[in-house]
């Protein structure tokens, strides 16, 4: 828009850096957790997730060879091989080595490092090493403190274990599917019954429209741990107690108010010329209801879709108190999640595992449908 | 039965259940009770229209006043009495709401409610006006703003576990795995430390105190009949209240600038964040904060783009900067839809439970309305006082609800 003016605006590189950063900050939670799910336990607590994309340096002690392999070699005791053999474990690259606790990168691969005694090493970067003696070794080989790079490493164990492992008691796979059921019928019977009422307020005339258009946007904001012991009463008296009808039922009544309010100002603008055309032609209320406003509605119909999809997925009030019943059976993710925090507080890998399996179904919807959402937001929220 | 597949059965029943019921409902008044045919065929038409509406309404509104508007005056009863042994309930006047404010943790809860009813919908509404207006004009603006978008769809729960994790502590001479502590160990205590731990951070309280006493000014003055006319008795009152919970706030700023710089940081020492009384509850909000951002901005970028072009061009014809065409000329333009940001967020916060329950449980001087109800009902198993606390959350939603209705009747009109 400056640009209109004629001068291209000078703040444009600031601008690019400026939303750089903001959408850094932004990801970089998320991004810590996601990168921790693919970390084994031992690296998540040995390192901050942010330096697992770079190598990452470690030292260790090995042995050179005991004083019993030890050849006479022009006039030194000799002895040679691989650090990494001696071992038995993976050769690394070696970026530095000590002989001494004090000194553990004191010498490059390569370097020779006298100790004294008439005692020499030297250190290759692929582990072989060469250790001479003026005097007769004996006993255990030498010390060899190595710093090496070991390079970046992710794993799909904690997926596995978190999902597939029936062992796991802690597993989420259950949970997953608790959720599931939780969310699914809880997200199209609303829809349903707030397409009607819509419609009647938007394109019916009745004696107290007004009035309850003006109640609807009243209810949504009326918070809804107000209705936490009334309705576990009621459930209780009707004898559904605590379950998934329960939490079915308190889910379509919470979201009815938005639904309602987001398909009636939808409706209302609707072309009316369609409608009264339909009618003339003998068309019935129900006929065009169904064959003509449910069809263009669409769009706000996916948009509350998507509202209380995501809505009833992640809910964990409702859930404990309309569904969790003493046995943990019905447990959902968010419920599960909370356990875990309070149980395995630091085992990050299983947390992060969690916490990424019940965020994945919310991401990929809001990734596909994001421009439903947004158009729900824009229709949705009170003008 | 399988969970499942009694979902399933849910839907089809449901779903089933509700188009039979609307198009048989329809049908018995088209055809039996007032067929549009014989002598009365007019009046029966009309009568069928009278009543059509109220059959698609039916399910709504059934729905509707029990699980919403029924709960409301239930709470309000029980707030009222105390259960009995052996089971009924004995009015007990206002004993239960005596017995909640004798106890520091609800004034614990309220006041940390009243912190985040300030800081949270503020930091996100300016957040989103920053990121809808920068996106706004830049060729991968759609893209950033799906990303700040983002938390929106990841649950409280989520959000909590993954700042947990950037929260973590280890004890001293471990590598830190918390962001924050990694960051917090590369502060030694020289001049950047002062700045970054001590001058920043007072800046910020002082521009929230200056923003309390501004709002407490702007409610004020009516009242003292400074500007305009004066506010009947009761909206005077409501403004008076008002006056004095940001007098309250702005004092409480103060009071921590005066921490700010008189406390001794322990720098090189890794932090337990969210043990640090006063500070963790703004630890908690920030994971509001970053979850209501993209709200924030969508709103608002769409409220931006409905500026007409005219006046902007106009105030860059007349040599207005950036910045004075961003305060002076679209803030004005879109006082409307921030105040929308605003309440709506402000609602989100006054229900706010889940992140404190799942990262401090109201421990540490963390407590919040909604978990100190939560902890009356369900562990406490006390229905008097937690409805009562229920009750105060509803009285804070009331002025919104209120005000929510009024517009949508004027915009009727």
């Amino acid at each position: 828009m400056d640009s209109i003016a004629g001068k291209k605006s000078s703040l444009t590189w600031a601008v690019n850096i400026a939303v750089v950063a903001l959408v850094a900050l932004w990801v970089f939670p998320t991004l810590g957790l996601l990168v921790s799910s693919f970390r084994s336990g031992d690296q998540i607590a040995s390192s901050g997730w942010w330096k697992s994309m770079l190598p990452t340096e470690q030292t260790l002690t090995l042995r050179t060879a005991g004083g019993d392999d030890a050849e006479l070699i022009d006039g030194l005791y000799t002895v040679s091989g691989n650090l990494f053999a001696e071992e038995g474990i993976e050769p690394l690259d070696i970026t530095a080595y000590g002989t001494s606790s004090r000194a553990v990168s004191a010498f490059g691969p390569g370097e020779v490092a006298d100790m004294g005694d008439g005692e020499i090493i030297t250190v290759e970067a692929n582990g072989d090493y060469v250790f001479t003696s003026e005097e007769e070794m004996s006993g255990r080989g030498q010390r060899v403190f190595v710093s090496a790079e070991t390079p970046p490493e992710f794993t799909l164990e904690n997926y596995d274990n978190m999902l597939f492992d029936p062992s796991n008691i802690e597993g989420m796979s259950k949970a997953f599917f608790n959720t599931l059921t939780v969310s699914i019928p809880a997200t199209i019977i609303p829809i349903l019954v707030a397409a009607f009422a819509a419609y009647a307020l938007a394109w019916m005339d009745f004696p107290g429209r007004a009035l309850l258009i003006a109640a609807i946007v009243g209810l949504l904001v009326v918070p809804l741990q107000l209705a936490l012991i009334p309705l576990l009463k009621f459930h209780n008296g009707i004898g559904i107690g605590k379950g998934y009808l329960g939490v079915w039922m308190a889910h379509t009544g919470f979201g009815l108010p938005l639904a309602i309010y987001i398909l009636r100002n939808y409706m209302v603008g609707l072309p009316r010329d369609i409608i009264e055309n339909a009618k003339v032609d003998g068309a019935t209320d129900f006929q065009i209801f169904t064959k003509i406003i449910l069809p263009l509605s669409f769009p706000a119909l996916a948009s509350f879709a998507i509202f209380q999809f995501l809505w009833t997925w992640n809910d964990l009030l409702v859930a404990i108190v309309f569904l969790i019943d003493a046995s943990g059976e019905t447990t959902v993710m968010t419920k599960q999640i909370i356990e875990l925090l309070g149980t395995r507080g630091g085992n990050w890998e299983i947390l992060a595992t969690a916490a990424f399996v019940s965020i994945a179904v919310p991401l990929v919807v809001f990734f596909a449908m994001q421009k439903y959402l947004v158009r729900g937001l824009l229709a949705g929220s009170v003008k | 039965m399988n969970p499942a597949l009694q979902g399933l059965l849910t839907i089809v029943i449901g779903v089933g259940g509700c188009v039979a019921y609307f198009y048989l409902s329809n049908l018995f008044l088209d055809k039996v009770l007032f067929p549009p045919r014989g002598a009365n065929a007019g009046r029966n038409i009309n009568r069928a229209n009278m009543i059509r509406p109220w059959l698609f309404l039916l399910p709504a509104l059934l729905a509707l006043g029990l699980y919403l508007a029924y709960p409301v005056f239930e709470t309000l009863r029980l707030s009222l009495t105390e259960r009995v042994r052996g089971g009924g309930y004995e009015f007990v006047g206002l004993a239960n709401y005596r017995q909640m404010v004798s106890e520091p943790k609800f004034w614990e809860g309220f006041t940390n409610n009243l912190l985040w009813l300030i800081v949270v919908p503020a930091a996100s509404t300016a957040f989103g006006l920053l990121a809808a207006q920068l996106t706004d004009r830049i060729k991968w603006g759609s893209f950033a703003k799906s990303l700040i978008f983002m938390p929106m769809a990841i649950s409280f729960v989520g959000a909590a576990v993954i700042f947990k994790l950037i929260y973590d502590t280890r004890a001293a001479g471990q590598e830190q795995i918390g962001v924050l502590n990694a960051v917090w160990l590369s502060f030694d205590g020289g001049p950047g430390s002062f700045i970054w731990l001590r001058l920043v951070p007072a800046l910020l309280l002082l521009s929230l105190a200056v923003g309390a006493v501004a709002l407490g000014w702007s409610l004020l003055k009516p009242v003292i009949g400074r500007e305009g006319r004066s506010p009947g008795a009761v909206f005077g009152a409501l403004r008076l209240l008002g006056v004095a919970l940001m007098a309250l706030l702005a004092l409480l700023m103060l009071r921590q600038i005066v921490a700010v710089f008189a406390t001794d940081f322990p720098y090189g020492q890794p932090q337990t964040w969210l043990t640090i009384p006063f500070w963790n509850n703004f630890f908690l909000m920030i994971v509001l904060i970053w979850i209501q951002t993209g709200f924030a901005m969508v709103l608002l970028s769409a409220a931006l783009r409905g500026i007409p072009e005219e006046t902007v061009e106009a105030a860059i014809v007349d040599g207005a900067n950036p910045f004075q065409i961003f305060f002076k000329i679209k803030m004005p333009q879109i006082v409307g839809t921030i105040v929308v940001v605003w309440t709506t967020i402000t609602i989100i916060v006054l229900k706010v439970f889940d992140i404190v329950f799942a990262m401090t449980n109201g421990q540490w001087e963390t407590q919040v309305l909604a978990n100190y109800m939560y902890d009356k009902l369900f562990r406490a198993n006390d229905w008097g006082v937690g409805s009562a606390g229920a009750m105060v959350i509803m009285l804070m939603v009331t002025p919104i609800l209120v005000w929510n209705v009024y517009n949508a009747r004027k915009e009727m009109r």
